[in-house]
């Protein structure tokens, strides 16, 4: 890039290579404070945890369910509200505060369903809705899948504990 | 006309006889409020889709800015005009509904001096008598297509930059009162190898440090020249990098002010934008809206205005691609020596 110009040259061109610029960049990026972060994330992953428990309890002890039968109903109760609050555009707020505590969680699956759908609806209901719900979602699934295959492989060839 | 290797002097000095410039509601909130045609309250400004809303912007960025120059469509020659949608689609519509032959450019952000580079030029050598150069950038619209849907619940690192919601617009004539193009700088494509999309501040400011020095090489002027210099987009990661470059390569920054459109149209500390400012439109309401309106009270002199962008698309770094840059420079004065 050192290249003298043909109108007087006054100025050096540029001298730095690529990698001396990407080290230059990188010492002077702002710093993203993983500290901070994690316990951002603790602490709203944790509250959405515990709201979780708290409508599970209610379904054990105001409809009489059974533990494990309770558990549908409550992810079922925690992708309404993510869903609500992301149509209400304040889903996306609180990812910018919380980060993983709230990309983790059933609420950010659903989040990220809820998000491609609104956003792809001007496309149509097929094209656009259909084809784009699982953009982001997608690859939740597939790798859920892909390791769930591994990890059934697993137990097959080590006969590891388990309920069933 | 060419001077040096990069730079055409307008000898028959282009005149921007009007202006206009229409934001959303994030740039209505900033500390340039006051200097924009017209704030639309919504961002999805009652259109049915968020590509609409950026078409309308300017749709009604170039028809204020022919009010605002006192001609008629009809008397308008050319429409040079870009945006960061895939195959240009705002500038496309809203070049249909003016009906006026298009010249329709990309050079993602620096697309509005671009356009007013290519405009100038018409203008300089007898091509056209009036030619309107327009530029927009939508939030939403380059979220959905760069990033992740507009609701998605992702943390952005605070390199990363807040899409303006904003489109301008300006008629350059050959005759007329108003600020005067002296000089257009094109920019050549740098790359030195930053692959992450949300740090383009950091990306772009080596294409901007080669084109400001290219500009002053093959002008012979000096930053001092200017009252003002300013880029497009760095923003608060990116315009504090192209100024160390600048003065470590001999550059006498600190004889001029030296700031960035993307830090000037939002309030970085107050509003949520984490680095500051980016898209098409950041430059061109800043420009059109706020640094038009400075000169012609004379507020300030003379004016460089160094459009940076990022020519990446979703497919390329998706590939793990570095992020080619590039910026165009015009410089822009009262018009009085």
């Amino acid at each position: 890039m050192a290249v003298k110009s043909a109108g007087g040259g006054k100025y050096r061109k540029m001298s730095m290579s690529p990698k001396e610029y990407q080290a230059f960049a990188k010492t002077r990026e702002p710093s993203r404070s993983v500290f901070g972060n994690c316990i951002r994330a603790f602490i709203v992953g944790g509250a959405i945890c515990v709201l979780g428990q708290a409508i599970q309890q209610l379904f054990i002890h105001l409809a009489h369910m059974k533990p494990e039968d309770a558990s549908n109903p409550t992810v079922a109760v925690l992708i309404i509200l993510s869903v609500i609050l992301t149509s209400l555009g304040i889903y996306d707020k609180i990812a910018q505060f919380a980060g993983a505590g709230s990309a983790v969680p059933v609420t950010g699956f659903a989040n990220s369903m809820c998000s491609a759908a609104l956003e792809h609806r001007s496309e149509g209901l097929v094209l656009g809705v259909g084809g784009n719900m699982f953009k982001l979602a997608g690859s939740v699934v597939v790798f859920g899948t892909v390791a769930a295959f591994f990890v059934g492989i697993a137990h097959l060839i080590f006969g590891t504990g388990g309920a069933h | 006309m060419l001077r040096g290797k990069q730079t055409w002097k307008f000898d028959n000095r282009p005149v921007l006889i009007g202006a206009a410039t229409v934001v959303g509601p994030d740039e209505g909130d900033g500390p340039l409020a006051a200097e924009f045609d017209l704030v639309h309250p919504e961002l999805d400004m009652q259109q049915k889709s968020w590509e609409k809303a950026e078409r309308l912007l300017l749709e009604q960025a170039s028809e204020f800015a022919l009010n605002n120059a006192r001609i008629e469509k009809e008397q308008l020659q050319f429409y040079v005009g870009g945006d960061l949608m895939n195959q240009i689609i705002s500038n496309s519509f809203a070049a249909r509904g003016l009906g006026v032959p298009n010249i329709g450019v990309f050079g993602a952000c620096s697309t509005s001096m671009e356009s007013l580079a290519i405009a100038s030029l018409m203008v300089n050598s007898g091509a056209a008598q009036y030619v309107l150069a327009g530029t927009c950038s939508h939030n939403c619209t380059a979220e959905k297509q760069f990033r992740y849907p507009t609701e998605y619940g992702s943390q952005k690192p605070p390199t990363a930059q807040y899409t303006v919601t904003g489109a301008g617009a300006v008629v350059v004539a050959a005759a007329g009162d108003g600020p005067v193009v002296e000089y257009a700088t094109i920019g050549k494509v740098v790359d030195l190898g930053i692959k992450d999309p949300f740090n383009m501040g950091a990306a772009m400011a080596p294409a901007a440090v080669d084109t400001i020095q290219a500009h002053f090489n093959d002008t012979g002027r000096t930053p001092k020249d200017y009252d003002l210099i300013v880029t497009g987009d760095l923003a608060s990661v990116g315009h504090p990098l192209a100024k160390e470059l600048l003065i470590r390569d001999g550059v006498p920054m600190n004889e001029t002010t030296f700031k960035d459109c993307g830090l000037m149209v939002y309030d970085v500390e107050r509003q949520k934008v984490q680095a500051g400012g980016s898209g098409c439109g950041c430059s061109a309401v800043v420009t059109y809206g706020h640094l038009l309106k400075k000169i012609a009270k004379g507020e300030l002199k003379r004016v460089l205005v160094v459009a940076t962008g990022a020519l990446l698309s979703p497919l390329s770094f998706q590939q793990g691609e570095s992020i080619p840059c590039i910026a165009h420079a015009v410089a822009i004065s009262g018009g009085k020596e």
